[in-house]
Formats: structure tokens, C-alpha cells, sequence
């Protein structure tokens, strides 16, 4: 009773989770989900089936065995005449398996491929090692940048167009859709329609430098209402900061380093090599999904980056302690 | 019933033989003796390091390369007992990324590059002369140059790695993270090079074993009495033949170009092709997984037969399940690229080609499991390895047949779900029997029979361990946990599972110690084997334990598939090799009809200097492109040492009618 439950405590975890492909969010990945079960059933019952056609002639043989019993070399021809019959059955079995199998992959491939020409498109690119977000728009005025966070509306098809300039990264929402690569030199696309609101944790998926292992994604999925005014925020620039603290947090920003590689709509900063900062305040993790977006945090990781992800660009910055609290009153204040 | 036709035939040309030639006779034991006596002068290399450096024994040289690609199984092993350890707990700092990332890739290059294709190889160079009845192997210089290649190529990686140069950029080097701009200094160098090493390694080697298996096998045994050992080596050595240059041709002639000349071949800015790159790399990569793991099912099917004292069911089916399996090998490599842009359609065609690997493959499991039936297995160690191989291989096939579908694959590749994949496939498929292999054989390459108890204890073990370690890695990977990542956070929830399977490692490294142990054990106090310890039927028990320096010292004559438990009575031998220098006997390549016989070279000391100077060579072209015209001066001046010394004792004669067909006792 205790094993059984603790069995069930197991395969629930196992099967659920923001970060986990038996827990579908998304009518995709509902197929997808579908088809592995399936084959994981018949898998295993091949398997099962197997092992007890090998364990019981070595377990039969155990238990009767003498050493006189030492059997001939030659064999009747009606034992061969049926072993015969039977390898064959079990090839022709295996066939038609493999064949069910083709035919329903081919199936499920076929859905996914299939999409509506009107879906809402949103440009990611693949960094080493954060995700650096684009929600196009007609208007130039209108197009948001954001990074490493991924904000989608529930019940709408979602494109996502793939790009990296530096090295192969891969975009993986397990419980949304597949991976595909964002290879350097080829622009590549995936769609997916979310159908339960919450949020999912990506990962990059294909190995790509130090920092490979902190290089993750949270996917939003809100309800369309929710999507829009989200959107709708995202495209204010950044407002002034009202407390003297907070601007003198400005000035040090301005002042420093950080400038050269973060921007911020609305000021004087048009970095571009690290994360737009605008709405920073917003955000759920810092550096691609690794700490949740703290004020203690923050403050460790403008200081000392290479402690908490050894490699990544962005170098330490040794700051008066009242310019690093300044700083981090302004950023608190990018929302 | 058509093996009876096929056999009665070969005999029949064995009687035509007979006609021209006097009838066949007994060798009396003096004679017997005499030439023995008059063998080992001839064969026998000189002794102290001068005769180390040059032997040519086949025996000798695949020893060494079964013990080096030994220990870099122990190399790789470590690697991945340190990569385990780290993952244990989440956040763990045991490795940081730098560390962590040469570690993996090294682990992976070696257990690929430098432990299971070599090892493979080494097996066949060893057995497969020994089984088809030759004296020695078709090219024994090349072959010890093969050895010494591959020897530098691990000195070099491991050089590389303890200067903290070892590579980093996974073993599949995927560019552009392993090109110029984005791996800076010589760690992607020295991977392509030490890649370099083990293709030209593995060239030599399948040459050598397509010449053997195909020129010189015994009279008699024609190509329907190949032993199935022999068949897995012959495929795989084909399938290097075509695979390994493709390697070649995407790490040393296009990755390290890109690097030290700055070529463009994978560079999207100046018109290069980054996914270019997998598409050469998997089109060798692939058939890698298989020329790892055909040799693995070879030496499944004499254990089979020995333990169970069983024909192996099904010998026509098995030969042709490993050429369908070599050919269709090289029809899958993009469904390692199903997530990058590839038409879907194309994508369609390697899920299906992928699925129908599954029925060869099925198709020799249930031959074995038909042979089993029909005996009566003693489940000795090998054959334990065996049923762990079949318990572990089958769960590593089926996945496979899962990662063939593209939607499936999409959500598995790349995740811990694969790399359990792999290991099953590759410890289930080719490590298990090869373990069984090695307490197999082990009494014909030292006269010493492995202990038994601690044979079991390994083979549980192992087959454990290997179980309780990959297993929940499936799980992982579902889980959304990537492969090649240093660390993960608490909050991922991988932390039991992780630790779960580092235990598992844990009991694999016991399990591999106390096969250390044993051959350390048993190597020289083990129980006396005698010629033929299982009562096994190859021509390798044919002879004694180990075998002299000559292997036989008349060439055996086969009568069937299974020639020691065909003969009744007195073997059947043919003499008239001479004795006086080293004589092998080339026969026809279906009927093994001789043909000639054919002088081999003696001890050399040039397979080791080219080795060297090759060496120099490619480690030299790492740090300037000068070195590729000088080394090839360099090498060339080399291999005419090497031929000048050859020229002059080479020849061949025609077999003549004095040659007789005799008995011996």
C-alpha cells in the first residue's frame, strides 16, 4: 500500500511540471504526449515479452540440468520446422508494429505542420547565453525587446521565428512543443498554440559554451486580454525616475559601464550586446532564468557575475557601495 | 536442408582435390614436432624493447591495443564517474563549466574514438586470423602501424588534457562553437587531430581484416561456413571504409582549415555552411553506433552456441541481417538533425528508414533467444553477459525505435533522454558482450581461465549498475533536463533521479574493478584452460592456449560451419607451407580453394617511425600550417625506408600439385 502510493507520488512527479514534456500545455504537444504513450506501452510490453522468452530457458534448464542430460548437437527437423515458424512470426510481428508506428508519426507530423496563416509572430534570438526577444510590429514605434522571457496569449497560433548570430542554441518549452535550432545562417520557425495559461521554463538544448546550463526561458501564457495589456505596457518607454535616489541611480548607470552593453528605451542607452533593460522590473528571473529577480539578487550579480555564471560576458563592476544602491533603486524602478 | 547441398559441394571439390593429389596420410608426431620446432624460428620475433618496437605478431600487436583501449575504457570511465558526481546534487561545485565541459567532451572522445572502435578492432585483429585458420594477419606492418598511430593519438589527447588543452566543444565539435571564433586556442585542434589518429587507425585495421576474412581463410571454408564473429567484422570493416573518410574529410580537411588556415567552409558570413558540418559528421556518426555495436552482436552468437551447445539458429538469416544492417546504417544519419531546418518530407524518409533498422536487428535477437530454446544454456559468465546484453539492448532498441519519430524525437533529442538511449545501446549493445567476450576468449589469449566467482559478481553487478544509472535518465530527460549542462537549480526537481543514477555509477565502477581484479588474479594464477576449455567450435580452439607465434602449425582444413564439432576423429589439415620463412596460404575468395602462397614480411622497425613521423606531423600542423609539407617530406622519406627494406622480400608462388592433403593426429 505505502510502495504502491509512493510509486503514484513518483509517476505524478515524473509526469508533471512547468518543465516537462508528459505535461501538456499546448494542443501539440497533447498529440505528441498521446503518441509516446502509446509507444511506450507496446515498448514495454516488447520488452517484457522478451526477457521472459530468454529467462525461461535459462531458468528451466537450472532447475532440471544433469550432467548426463548434455543434449544432442543435432536437432530434429520438427523442432527446427517450428523454431522457424516462430522467428519468422515474431519478424513479421515486429513489422507490422514499425509500420503502425510510421504511419502514426507521419500523422501526428502532419498536424503539427499544419497552422493558420494568421498567426501572432515573435522574433527570438539565441545569445550566449540569454534569449533576446522581439514582438514585431507594422508600427516601428510599436515593437517590443525584450529577453529572456517569453510572453504568448493562450488560444492564439504563435509563431516563433528562430535566430542566433553567434553559436547553434536550441528553443525548447517541453510542455509546449518540441525543440528546433536556432543555427546561424538560417532562419527557422515553429509553431505552437497554447491552450492553458501558466508559466513554462525552457532551456537551451543544444550545447553551446560555458554557460549552456544557464541559458533558460520562462514562457508566459496568459489569457488574449491579459496578453494585450501586457504588450500594451511593454511599450511605454522608461519613465523618469521620481526619487532622488532612484536618479542618482540613473547617473551612475549612465556613468559606468553599464551603457555600453544594456539599453533602455527612453535614455540615453543603446547597448546592444547584453539584455534591454526596460522593463527589467517585470521579470521574473535574472540572467536567462538562473535567480529569481531580487533586489539582493540584482545587487550580486551586477558585482559579481562570474561567481554565479563563470564566463558569461558580463564582467564584474566594482561600484561604491552608495552608487550600487542608487543603481539599484533606479533599476527597481523599470517597470 | 539446402546446408547439407551446400556442404556436400564443398566436399565434393575437396575430393577433386584429392584426384591430382596422393591420398591423404597421417602425420606421425615426429614430423609434427619438427615443423613446430622449425615454425617458431621462423615466426618468433626477436625479444628485449628492440624486438617490442618491431614485432609484427598480430597476436602481440592486438594484445596491446585490447590492453591500451582498455584503459582508456578506465580513462573514459573515470570522466564519467567525476561527470556523475558533479550532477549528484543540484548547484553542486565539484566542476566548474570549464573543467566540466573538457571532461565531457574528453569522455565522449574517448569512449567513442579511443576505447570502442579500437577495441572492436583490436578483437578482430586478434580472433578474426585465428578463426579463419591463417598463420598471421593479410598486412602485419600496416597493422602494427595502425597501433602506433592510435597509441600517439592517445598520448596526445591525454598530454592535451592534463596541460589543460583538452577539448571542449563535445565530441560531435559542433560548428560554429568549435570553429576559430568561438574556440579560441588549440582544445577543438587537438580533438580533430586525435580524431585524425584514430581514423587512419581504424583505416589500417579494416583493411587488414576485409584482406584476411576475405583471402585467407582456411581451405573449405567457403563463405556460407564464414563464422558469424568473422561476418560482424568483415561488415564492419567495410562500413569503416566508407564512413571514416568522411570524418576525415570534415575534421582534418574543413574544421582544422577553418582553424589554422582560415577557410570558410562552415562560416555563414563568407558564404560557408554551418549545418554543413553535422551533415558529414553524422553521415560517419552514424554508422559509428554500428560499427561499435555489429562487432558486440559477433560475439554474441559463439557464446550463444558454446553455452547452449547449439548450431546458432538461423546462420543465413544472421549473415544478412548484418549486411542490411551495414547498408541501412548509412541511411539514417539526419534523424540526429530532426530539430534543425530540413524539409519535412526528407525528414519522413530517415523516420523510416530509422524504424526498418529495427528488424534486422530483431531478427538475430530472435534467432538467439530460438537457439536458447532449442539447448540447454549453462549460464556461465559469458553467457550471463549475454542475457544482461539482451535485458539492457532490448530497452536501448526500443527507445531508438521511439527517437526514429520525428514528433517524438523533437521533444526527446538532445535531453538526458537520449544519452540514456545511447548508453543503453552502447553498454547493453556492444560493452556487455564484450565483458562476455573477454571471459570468453580470455583462456586462448593467456592459457588462464578467468575466475568464475568473481565473474559473476562482475556481470550482476554490472548489469545493474548500468540499469539503475541510465534508466532514470529517461525520466530526466522527459523532465525537460538537457544533455551537456554543468549544473541545474533545485527548483528543476532533478536532484533525486540524479543522485539516483550517480549510485548506479557507482556500482559499475565496483563491478569493473573487480574484473580488473580478476584478470590481475587470474592472468597468472588461473586455472589452467588446455586448447579448448568450453568445448567450443571455432578454429581459434584449434590450437593451443595461447597460441604459438604461427597459430597452426598445419593449416586447418574446414568441413562445415562449426569445424570442431564437425570433424569426427583425426582433424584435417593441409601441409606444404614452408617452414623456413614466414608462408601463408591465400585461397579463393567464395570457395576458399588455395590459390598461392604468399611470403609476409618479418619484424620492421618503419610502422613505428612512420607512426612518428606522422605524428609530428599532425600535432605539428596544429600549431603551424608549415608542418603539413614539411611532415609529408618527411613521411614520404619514411615510407620509402619502409618499401626499400620490403621490396626485397616479397614474393608469391603459385600452390603446387606437391602440396598435399594430409591428417593429422
Amino acid at each position: 500500500m505505502m510502495r504502491s502510493r509512493l510509486a503514484l507520488v513518483i509517476l505524478l512527479a515524473a509526469c508533471s511540471g512547468r518543465q516537462n514534456a508528459l505535461d501538456p500545455a499546448s494542443a501539440q504537444n497533447r498529440s505528441i504526449t498521446a503518441l509516446f504513450w502509446a509507444m511506450f506501452v507496446v515498448a514495454a510490453f516488447i520488452w517484457f515479452v522478451v526477457t521472459v522468452a530468454f529467462l525461461v530457458p535459462a531458468v528451466r534448464q537450472r532447475r532440471t540440468t544433469r550432467e548426463d542430460a548434455e543434449p544432442a548437437l543435432e536437432l530434429p527437423a520438427e523442432t527446427s520446422r517450428r523454431q522457424t515458424r516462430l522467428v519468422s512470426g515474431a519478424t513479421a510481428v515486429t513489422v507490422l508494429i514499425l509500420l503502425v508506428f510510421l504511419i502514426y508519426d507521419f500523422g501526428v507530423g502532419r498536424a503539427l505542420a499544419t497552422h493558420p496563416a494568421r498567426a501572432l509572430t515573435i522574433e527570438l534570438v539565441g545569445h550566449q547565453w540569454w534569449w533576446e526577444v522581439h514582438y514585431a510590429d507594422p508600427d516601428p514605434s510599436k515593437i517590443v525587446i525584450d529577453a529572456d522571457e517569453l510572453h504568448v496569449p493562450v488560444g492564439q497560433s504563435v509563431q516563433i521565428k528562430l535566430v542566433s548570430r553567434d553559436v547553434i542554441h536550441s528553443f525548447w518549452v517541453p510542455n509546449l512543443i518540441g525543440k528546433r535550432d536556432l543555427i546561424p545562417g538560417y532562419t527557422s520557425s515553429i509553431f505552437f498554440t497554447a491552450d492553458r495559461p501558466g508559466v513554462y521554463r525552457a532551456q537551451c538544448a543544444e550545447f553551446c559554451g560555458h554557460q549552456h546550463a544557464k541559458m533558460a526561458l520562462d514562457v508566459v501564457a496568459h489569457p488574449a486580454p491579459e496578453f494585450s495589456a501586457w504588450l500594451e505596457r511593454q511599450r511605454a518607454p522608461a519613465a523618469d525616475p521620481s526619487d532622488s535616489l532612484a536618479a542618482n541611480g540613473k547617473r551612475v548607470f549612465l556613468s559606468a559601464a553599464c551603457s555600453k552593453c544594456h539599453a533602455i528605451t527612453g535614455v540615453e542607452a543603446y547597448g546592444t550586446v547584453g539584455p534591454n533593460l526596460t522593463h527589467l522590473a517585470t521579470r521574473r528571473t535574472l540572467a536567462a532564468g538562473t535567480l529569481p529577480n531580487t533586489r539582493g539578487n540584482l545587487g550580486g550579480w551586477i558585482v559579481d557575475p562570474q561567481s554565479i555564471k563563470p564566463g558569461a560576458r558580463m564582467p564584474s563592476n566594482q561600484l561604491e557601495s552608495r552608487d550600487l544602491v542608487a543603481l539599484l533603486a533606479y533599476l527597481e524602478t523599470l517597470k | 536442408m539446402n546446408d547439407g547441398v551446400r556442404a556436400g559441394r564443398a566436399r565434393s571439390s575437396v575430393d577433386q582435390e584429392d584426384a591430382v593429389l596422393p591420398p591423404p596420410q597421417l602425420i606421425d608426431r615426429e614430423r609434427l614436432e619438427a615443423d613446430a620446432r622449425q615454425l617458431d624460428v621462423t615466426w618468433r620475433d626477436p625479444g628485449g624493447l628492440w624486438g617490442w618496437l618491431t614485432t609484427v605478431d598480430h597476436k602481440s600487436i592486438a594484445k596491446r591495443y585490447i590492453i591500451t583501449a582498455f584503459l582508456m575504457f578506465i580513462a573514459g570511465g573515470i570522466q564519467a564517474a567525476m561527470i556523475r558526481m558533479q550532477l549528484a546534487l543540484p548547484e553542486n561545485n565539484l566542476l566548474g563549466p570549464d573543467r566540466y565541459n573538457q571532461i565531457f567532451t574528453t569522455h565522449g572522445t574517448t569512449m567513442m574514438f579511443l576505447f570502442a572502435v579500437p577495441i572492436m578492432n583490436a578483437m578482430g585483429l586478434y580472433f578474426v586470423p585465428l578463426m579463419v585458420g591463417a598463420r598471421t594477419i593479410a598486412f602485419p606492418r600496416l597493422n602494427a602501424f595502425g597501433y602506433y598511430a592510435y597509441l600517439v593519438g592517445v598520448v596526445f589527447l591525454y598530454v592535451s588534457l592534463f596541460l589543460n588543452t583538452g577539448p571542449d566543444a563535445g565530441w560531435t565539435a559542433y560548428v560554429p562553437l568549435a570553429g576559430p571564433q568561438f574556440s579560441p586556442g588549440h582544445r577543438v585542434d587537438v580533438w580533430a587531430q586525435v580524431v585524425t589518429f584514430t581514423e587512419i587507425a581504424a583505416l589500417a585495421a579494416a583493411v587488414n581484416i576485409i584482406v584476411t576474412a576475405l583471402k585467407m581463410r582456411a581451405p573449405g571454408m567457403s563463405l556460407n561456413r564464414i563464422p558469424l564473429f568473422v561476418w560482424a567484422q568483415l561488415v564492419v570493416s567495410f562500413m569503416i571504409v566508407f564512413a571514416m573518410p568522411a570524418v576525415a574529410t570534415a575534421s582534418t580537411l574543413m574544421l582544422a582549415a577553418d582553424r589554422a588556415v582560415s577557410t570558410h567552409w562552415f562560416n555563414p558570413a563568407e558564404g560557408g555552411d554551418s549545418l554543413l558540418w553535422q551533415h558529414v559528421f553524422w553521415f560517419f556518426g552514424h554508422p559509428e553506433v554500428y560499427i561499435i555495436f555489429l562487432p558486440g552482436l559477433g560475439m554474441v552468437t559463439p557464446i550463444v552456441e558454446t553455452f547452449c551447445r547449439r548450431r546458432v539458429f538461423g546462420y543465413d538469416a544472421l549473415v544478412l541481417a548484418n549486411i542490411t544492417t551495414g547498408f541501412f546504417s548509412f541511411g539514417l544519419w539526419v534523424h540526429h538533425m530532426f530539430a534543425t531546418p530540413i524539409p519535412e518530407l526528407g525528414q519522413s524518409l530517415f523516420t523510416a528508414a530509422s524504424m526498418l533498422i529495427a528488424i534486422p536487428t530483431g531478427i538475430q535477437i530472435f534467432c538467439w533467444i530460438a537457439t536458447m530454446w532449442s539447448g540447454r544454456p549453462r549460464l556461465t559468465t559469458p553467457m550471463l553477459f549475454v542475457l544482461g546484453f539482451l535485458f539492457t539492448f532490448v530497452i536501448g532498441g526500443l527507445t531508438g525505435v521511439m527517437l526514429a519519430s520525428v514528433t517524438f524525437d523533437k521533444q526527446a533529442h538532445d535531453t538526458f533522454f537520449v544519452v540514456s538511449h545511447l548508453h543503453y545501446v552502447l553498454l547493453g549493445g556492444a560493452v556487455m558482450p564484450l565483458f562476455g567476450a573477454f571471459y570468453f576468449w580470455f583462456p586462448k589469449v593467456t592459457g588462464r581461465l578467468l575466475s568464475e566467482t568473481l565473474g559473476k559478481w562482475n556481470v550482476w553487478l554490472f548489469v545493474i549498475g548500468v540499469n539503475v544509472a541510465f534508466f532514470p535518465m529517461h525520466i530526466l530527460g522527459l523532465n525537460g533536463m538537457p544533455r551537456r549542462i554543468y549544473t541545474y537549480l533545485a527548483e528543476t526537481g532533478w536532484g533525486p533521479l540524479n543522485l539516483l543514477a550517480t549510485a548506479g555509477a557507482v556500482v559499475i565502477v565496483v563491478s569493473v574493478v573487480i574484473f580488473i581484479v580478476n584478470v590481475a588474479v587470474s592472468w597468472r594464477g588461473g586455472a589452467l584452460a588446455g586448447p579448448n576449455p568450453w568445448a567450443s567450435s571455432g578454429l581459434e580452439w584449434a590450437t593451443t592456449s595461447p597460441a604459438p607465434s604461427y597459430n597452426f602449425v598445419h593449416t586447418p582444413v574446414v568441413l562445415g560451419r562449426h569445424p570442431l564439432w564437425d570433424s569426427v576423429g583425426p582433424f584435417p589439415v593441409i601441409t606444404g607451407l614452408r617452414t623456413d620463412r614466414r608462408e601463408v596460404l591465400v585461397t579463393t575468395v567464395f570457395d576458399a580453394r588455395p590459390d598461392h602462397r604468399h611470403k609476409e614480411p618479418d619484424a620492421s622497425i618503419w610502422p613505428f617511425v612512420l607512426s612518428l613521423a606522422m605524428g609530428v606531423t599532425w600535432i605539428g600542423s596544429i600549431f603551424t600550417p608549415w608542418a603539413v609539407p614539411t611532415g609529408f617530406a618527411m613521411t614520404l622519406l619514411v615510407m620509402l625506408g619502409w618499401g626499400w627494406q620490403s621490396s626485397r622480400v616479397t614474393d608469391v608462388e603459385r600452390v603446387e600439385t606437391e602440396d598435399r592433403l594430409v591428417e593429422a593426429e
